[in-house]
């Protein structure tokens, strides 16, 4: 070598060195940010199960609320939480999509258009007891729909609407133009472009944003003790028009007592809880790769 | 400024007649006070630099521009006697009877089959499908290479493919009319050349408009053609007399390549 060149990464020295330095210091701390949520979740859930893992079984799941902490079970709460969420999903699904189709399909550009975008973008925000107060002002007593699974299915669907609207603008704004020239190029109505291309394509999104928010909407406790979810249930309802109880509330009723057992059942509650979110997601996830191959 | 021109359309009333046509983008004019007349089962090509107006004039041809927000479209477009803008004319309907080819293929994320049959589909078409879908890919020269897998997804198959059934999807819906947006940009030289010789086929039964970057092309498929720059026509006529006798010195310097 007749010039003074180093081989290949041995030329660092001083600012060369440096760089690299920072440069895998920085992807060691982005590798720690990432561990702090793991690690949390692996406590949380081995706290849980360590906790809750030995309560649960078939009898905790089809017995009621008792005082006898060993006889006490989920059954009211779990069928109420899976009531509430299916006429949440039924009312807030097609209502959110058509908004969205709406806002993005049909609505003029224009300022209204504009602030109306806004307004669902800050009601995404707003704390969940405020929901809980307009649904027991306007569903409970306006409406007179009484402490029932509608007054809290219509509560948790206004809660939900926002995140749902959102994502299904996003899933049906990436759905390329060109696919929708096509389709007017073949002298399709605005209808037809919307119901045969866009919302198929659009589909995967919407149910993944749907299965997010109902997914919040399942463990959502303060707007539902506003619209009247009671703490004690010894019976599962038979129609919309029925008391209610859901998990989370249950849960947060045996955390209050003082007794050791009904911690334990609390723990059990919340596994029963994760495991019904984990179906949530599993389903979405299977529906998205369903529309996936389909479309 | 109106140009004048000649163009013989064999005594035949022409398929497409703009007249006056400006398009403008919210402030900007896009298209200036155009007239042009397409006369029928004849190719037109529309040549001119990027960014001339070209593919805006081709999408007032059917409407197209009318789903750009803030688009605004002036003039006429006369097609069988009747102003494409005028008051009840339904934009669905021009376009079913005036298709598009777009420039990048852009099939459906569905079968072969289910490709060629949206358009009717949608429009409403009652009788045998299957006939119909085999008449159109045969007619877009794609039957030979895809009668076995009708059924596959459009994605696999290739670029060139893809836009003769983008073709094919267009004529089943039995246009009069087809314009192309430079349907061959996005193809291999192998690809453009089955386009090309598809659309001299296609001239027999349609009337085609075409928009073209490539020079070259415009010369060998088209009848008439027309130069644009800057939003106006500047010169239009038979392709033979635009490439080698241009009454403007415009149309020249582009044509031999000296701009755009």
């Amino acid at each position: 070598m007749s010039q003074t060149r180093a081989p290949l990464g041995m030329s660092g020295r001083g600012r060369d060195r440096r760089r690299r330095v920072a440069g895998a210091l920085f992807a060691i701390l982005c590798a720690a940010a990432t561990l702090v949520g793991v690690v949390a979740l692996a406590v949380l859930l081995t706290d849980v199960i360590m906790d809750g893992s030995h309560r649960l079984s078939v009898d905790f799941l089809t017995s009621f609320a008792s005082r006898f902490p060993e006889r006490a079970g989920v059954k009211a709460a779990l069928v109420g939480s899976v009531w509430i969420l299916g006429l949440t999903a039924v009312i807030a699904f097609p209502v959110s999509v058509a908004a969205a189709i709406y806002l993005e399909e049909y609505a003029p550009k224009s300022w209204v258009t504009r602030l109306i975008q806004l307004n669902i973008a800050n009601l995404a925000g707003v704390p969940s007891i405020v929901y809980g107060m307009l649904g027991l002002t306007l569903f409970v007593r306006a409406l007179a729909l009484q402490r029932s699974i509608l007054s809290g299915a219509l509560t948790l669907s206004i809660l939900i609407l926002p995140v749902i609207i959102m994502a299904s603008q996003e899933a049906i704004r990436a759905v390329p133009r060109s696919l929708r020239e096509a389709a007017y190029g073949l002298g399709a109505t605005r209808w037809q472009v919307v119901s045969l291309q866009v919302l198929p394509m659009a589909m995967p999104g919407i149910l993944t944003g749907t299965i997010l928010a109902l997914s919040r909407a399942v463990g959502e406790t303060a707007p539902l003790i506003m619209v009247g979810a009671v703490g004690f249930l010894a019976f599962t309802p038979s129609g919309v028009m029925d008391q209610f109880t859901v998990l989370p509330l249950q849960i947060y009723n045996w955390i209050s007592r003082p007794q050791e057992e009904f911690h334990q059942l609390a723990a059990a509650g919340i596994l029963v809880l994760l495991i019904l979110l984990l179906t949530m997601n599993a389903t979405a996830i299977i529906l998205r790769n369903r529309f996936r191959k389909h479309h | 400024m109106a140009t004048t021109y000649d163009i013989d359309t064999g005594g035949a009333r022409p398929a497409l007649e703009a007249r006056g046509v400006s398009v403008y983008y919210g402030e900007k004019q896009a298209v200036r006070s155009i007239d042009l007349i397409i006369p029928p089962n004849r190719v037109v090509a529309l040549i001119g630099p990027s960014g001339c107006g070209k593919s805006t004039l081709l999408r007032c041809f059917n409407r197209m521009n009318d789903l750009v927000p803030g688009a605004r479209v002036e003039g006429e477009v006369d097609f069988h006697g009747q102003n494409l803008y005028g008051a009840h004319v339904d934009p669905v309907e021009v376009r079913r009877r005036i298709g598009m080819v777009f420039q990048k293929p852009n099939p459906f994320p569905k079968s072969i089959y289910d490709n060629t049959a949206f358009g009717p589909k949608v429009n409403g078409y009652r009788g045998d499908m299957g006939v119909l879908v085999e008449e159109s890919l045969r007619q877009a020269a794609l039957w030979d290479e895809v009668h076995d897998r009708l059924g596959d997804s459009a994605y696999a198959l290739s670029g060139g493919q893809q836009q003769r059934l983008c073709i094919a999807r267009t004529l089943a819906v039995r246009p009069e009319i087809v314009l192309m947006d430079e349907p061959a940009s996005a193809l291999d030289p192998i690809a453009t050349q089955k386009i090309e010789e598809l659309i001299l086929q296609l001239k027999k039964d349609y009337t085609i408009v075409i928009v073209t970057h490539n020079m070259q092309q415009a010369a060998r498929i088209s009848d008439f053609t027309a130069f644009l720059y800057m939003g106006e026509l500047v010169e239009y006529g038979p392709t033979g007399t635009i490439f080698t006798t241009p009454r403007e010195e415009r149309t020249e310097a582009y044509v031999t390549g000296r701009f755009g």
